[in-house]
């Protein structure tokens, strides 16, 4: 047996010792195959922190060690850990952008990379988003230097039904397994209003109306209660299970609670009766985004515990965005319901925090005071929540991944950036060192490292 | 409820400020810190006078004239009216499946002289959503969009951008003709037939025709382009109408350059994805660039060596740089302090970025005579701020145009408070 071939068979065994140790069951197709990097212990010292949970600390350490957030608090003890002088810098939990296209409408914009709107049918809940992603976009690296750790990958609004989302770590791989987040449920990308109506009106196809639209979903959803409960009755021992059917079973799976909604919807009107479908037919709106008009439904959004994933400023774009206030998400947090800053944009997604700036001083104008420490939620807790991902990600909680962005000031200033970003106690990203950060295979040999350090 | 009681006294304020605006001749700004961005540089404590519309003085701890209406500013930021330098303001209301879309000319009849200025609505609802976040002025601009469903596009030369003050008056026009666009690059090839060679012969055959228009006036030859394109021609030709030039590619930034210096006309940069890789000779040919300094994805392969330094590297070079809004151009014209402050972010100086959204545009499109700067003898177009006017946390409190203090709602103001109303008994329409 000659050399290369022992060196592949070992090679062979290391990869399946690390496939073993891969967060989601390794034995099932399409997993998540997620290793973090390996990162040491890193004590974060005399920073401001935003924990996520509504508070702030100054002069507060973090600690970080095994990936996981150890402590939070004043003097903490480094033990072995790598000291950071933070003082004068703001310390918060990862950003999470719960709705970006990001390798499925990947840069640059070719028709090739045009991969987030399987526009043949107007439902294809059968079409899972991870099947389209490029993880080569630079994109998820310029996204990385403005703080990113984590998002979901949504396909396009054309579809009454667009398909499942992706939640992934903003980390490099190979192919999105390697991206994946482990545990993180599937979404349905659903969609309302103009798009569907006019994608498949066009063609003289239904929908051709948001009555269209409507009649659309409950259709869809009768058939996937049908099939929910054959695959039951199966289960039960009572008769033959119907033969697979990737489109309906996406579709049970939100009726049974395992894949959470995620409804593109602007006005509303068309929300409050995405509403009434979800009731009909048993199955909770997990949110609304875009939701252009979602102060004018706050109480709505609170009682149905929806949340709402907006634009700052976005408006006037198509006539279901013409209503849009930049005060928009601060009517809704003031209404108590959940209020999340979400990009839809390979642009906005680098600046989530100054987005959200623009709503802090919108509010402030009509006299309602939000604090930093609240505002964070809007782009960490809250989308985590709304990913269901939230036991894991989101704020610097003990025990939780230590997805943490070290910025040089407030977040909420425009003059700040991402200085170090830390995903799973890995560090990630350095603005002041481009050894330490990511340069996608599209990105090599350019004059510029797009996202690179400054 | 506190913040029913806070509108209240908003509205009071704003009704104030504009009554007495409206009788006053004589207008006094005083005790804020204000960046004239002019000779003056920044004066602490000043007082700005303005009459009939123009600032008649500038100067630290002066009093206010006698029956001056004063503004006390205290504690305040002062500084001119930003100026965006692209986009469709009063052309258009809602972008996609609803119009109108005035900015977007089709077909073969008219390209070099398609003038912008006779479609402009200064009352459009975008007009109040942008001066109340303190936009002034406004240049119009032609778009040479998309190909429509018959398959007919813009034009490589497509058309006449005009100057606008964002007053929301009949008297909005201010300047016809102020450059003329054209797209080179990737955008000009799909204009041009397919490459961008394509584009750039088209516009070197619309400027030989004008100038051999010019050489035979009167003698009237048989000419591909219509008289009234080989007319507005003659002002790219006499160096009074610059070309804004949509272009990324250090190239074809290039080829430009070189053409401007061979015609002897003047050109503006807009895009400039990779101009920072040509700056220095940019500089050279006082060659200026609009752009927006977040794209720094490769959104196509013009763009592949986009940066995020790239503002502060042309400045670096002696280039002149203006901040467009980047995104939408149009809706969120409001957006060029946020292009600013992310220019400083990434290494440009504070002074820099502030004049890139205020006299630079002015100094690029020509007017800088009239506006851009707080200066005795320029129009009166100034905004006070509480707080540092790049932070997006900050907002006016008051705008004025041309000396007229602005009235400081807009429709989407009106629709924040008849929702802020959530202990009304009445339904929403019934509120006000």
């Amino acid at each position: 047996m000659n050399k290369s071939i022992v060196a592949i068979a070992t090679l062979a065994l290391f990869v399946a010792a690390c496939e073993q140790g891969a967060g989601d069951d390794e034995a099932k197709p399409y997993s998540s195959r997620y290793q973090p990097m390996a990162g040491g212990a890193t004590l974060l010292t005399g920073a401001t922190v935003l924990t996520g949970t509504g508070e702030r600390l100054d002069g507060a350490d973090v600690l970080i060690s095994d990936g996981k957030i150890q402590a939070v608090g004043e003097n903490l003890d480094a033990g072995d850990a790598t000291v950071i002088d933070a003082s004068g810098r703001w310390v918060t939990p990862g950003v999470i952008d719960v709705h970006s296209h990001l390798g499925v409408y990947a840069s640059p914009g070719t028709q090739s990379h045009s991969d987030g709107n399987e526009a043949t049918s107007p439902n294809t809940a059968e079409v899972w988003a991870e099947h389209s992603v490029w993880p080569h976009d630079p994109g998820f690296v310029t996204a990385l230097a403005g703080g990113v750790t984590s998002m979901q990958i949504l396909p396009g609004s054309a579809n009454l039904f667009g398909g499942r989302s992706v939640t992934l770590k903003n980390v490099p791989g190979r192919n999105v397994q390697d991206m994946k987040f482990p545990g993180a449920p599937y979404g349905l990308k659903m969609a309302c209003g103009e798009n569907p109506k006019r994608v498949y009106g066009s063609r003289g196809q239904a929908p051709g109306t948001r009555m269209g639209n409507v009649a659309g979903y409950r259709t869809a959803w009768i058939k996937a209660a049908d099939y929910k409960k054959k695959m039951e009755a199966a289960e039960g021992g009572k008769g033959e299970p119907p033969m697979r059917d990737l489109q309906l079973e996406t579709l049970a799976g939100v009726l049974s609670g395992e894949i959470l909604i995620h409804n593109h919807c602007y006005r509303g009107d068309e929300m409050s009766v995405m509403l009434d479908i979800a009731k009909e037919f048993g199955y909770k709106v997990t949110a609304f985004h875009h939701a252009v008009e979602a102060y004018k439904i706050a109480d709505l959004l609170e009682e149905s515990g929806t949340c709402a994933a907006m634009w700052a400023d976005w408006w006037g774009f198509k006539m279901e965005a013409y209503d849009g206030i930049r005060e928009n998400a601060a009517l809704v947090d003031l209404a108590g319901a959940c209020a999340i800053i979400h990009s839809d944009s390979a642009v906005g997604i680098q600046r989530l925090n100054q987005e959200t700036a623009k709503v802090i001083g919108a509010a402030a104008r009509v006299g309602i005071d939000i604090q930093p420490e609240h505002a964070i939620k809007w782009i960490t807790s809250n989308p985590a929540k709304a990913l269901g991902i939230d036991a894991d990600t989101g704020t610097l909680e003990e025990g939780k991944m230590a997805d943490v962005v070290l910025w040089s000031g407030s977040p909420f200033s425009v003059y700040t950036r991402a200085d170090q970003v830390y995903v799973d106690g890995a560090l990630a990203f350095d603005r002041f060192d481009e050894s330490i950060n990511p340069v996608t295979d599209f990105s090599l040999g350019t004059a510029a490292t797009a996202g690179g350090a400054q | 409820m506190r913040i029913r009681n806070f509108l209240a006294s908003l509205t009071t304020l704003i009704l104030l400020v504009c009554t007495s605006a409206v009788y006053a001749q004589s207008i006094a700004i005083v005790g804020g810190t204000v960046h004239t961005v002019g000779p003056q540089g920044t004066i602490e404590n000043a007082t700005i006078v303005i009459e009939d519309g123009r600032f008649v003085s500038i100067a630290p701890g002066a009093a206010a004239p006698a029956g001056a209406t004063t503004i006390d500013a205290s504690g305040k930021i002062i500084t001119p009216g930003l100026f965006t330098p692209v986009g469709s303001l009063g052309l258009v209301e809602v972008g996609f499946s609803a119009g109108p879309l005035d900015m977007l000319q089709r077909g073969d009849q008219f390209a070099a002289s398609f003038d912008i200025a006779d479609a402009y609505n200064p009352r459009s609802t975008l007009i109040a959503v942008s001066r109340i976040e303190g936009v002034t002025r406004a240049i119009i601009t032609p778009s040479a969009g998309f190909p429509d469903e018959a398959g007919n596009s813009g034009r490589v030369l497509h058309g006449l951008a005009a100057m606008v003050n964002l007053g929301g008056g009949d008297d909005s026009l201010e300047q016809r003709a102020i450059a003329m666009m054209v797209s080179l690059g990737q955008g000009g090839s799909g204009l041009a037939g397919g490459s961008r060679a394509g584009a750039v012969l088209t516009l070197r055959a619309a400027l030989d025709e004008a100038l051999s228009y010019r050489a035979e006036k009167g003698e009237l030859e048989d000419y591909n382009l219509s008289l009234s394109d080989l007319e507005a021609l003659q002002g790219v030709l006499s160096g009074d109408v610059p070309l804004f030039v949509d272009v990324d590619r250090a190239s074809d930034i290039s080829v430009l350059i070189n053409l401007v210096s061979e015609y002897g006309i003047r050109a503006i940069i807009s895009g400039g994805s990779e101009a920072w890789m040509v700056a220095d000779d940019l500089a050279a040919a006082d060659i200026p660039v609009v752009l927006a300094p977040q794209d720094i994805l490769p959104g196509n392969f013009d763009r592949i060596n986009a940066r995020r330094e790239s503002a502060a590297m042309l400045a670096e070079a002696g280039v002149t740089i203006v901040f467009a809004d980047g995104q939408s151009q149009t809706h969120n014209a409001r957006n060029i302090t946020q292009s600013a402050g992310n220019a400083v972010a990434n290494g440009l100086s504070q002074d820099a970025a502030l004049r890139a959204i205020t006299l630079a545009p002015a100094e690029v499109f020509g007017v800088a005579d009239r506006v851009g700067s707080i200066e005795v003898g320029k129009e009166a177009d100034v905004v006070i701020w509480p707080a540092d006017p790049l932070e997006l946390t900050s907002y006016p409190e008051q705008v004025y145009i041309k000396g007229n203090a602005v009235e400081m709602t807009s429709r989407q103001t009106l629709l924040r408070d008849r929702y802020l109303q959530t202990d009304s008994d009445k339904p929403p329409a019934y509120r006000r």
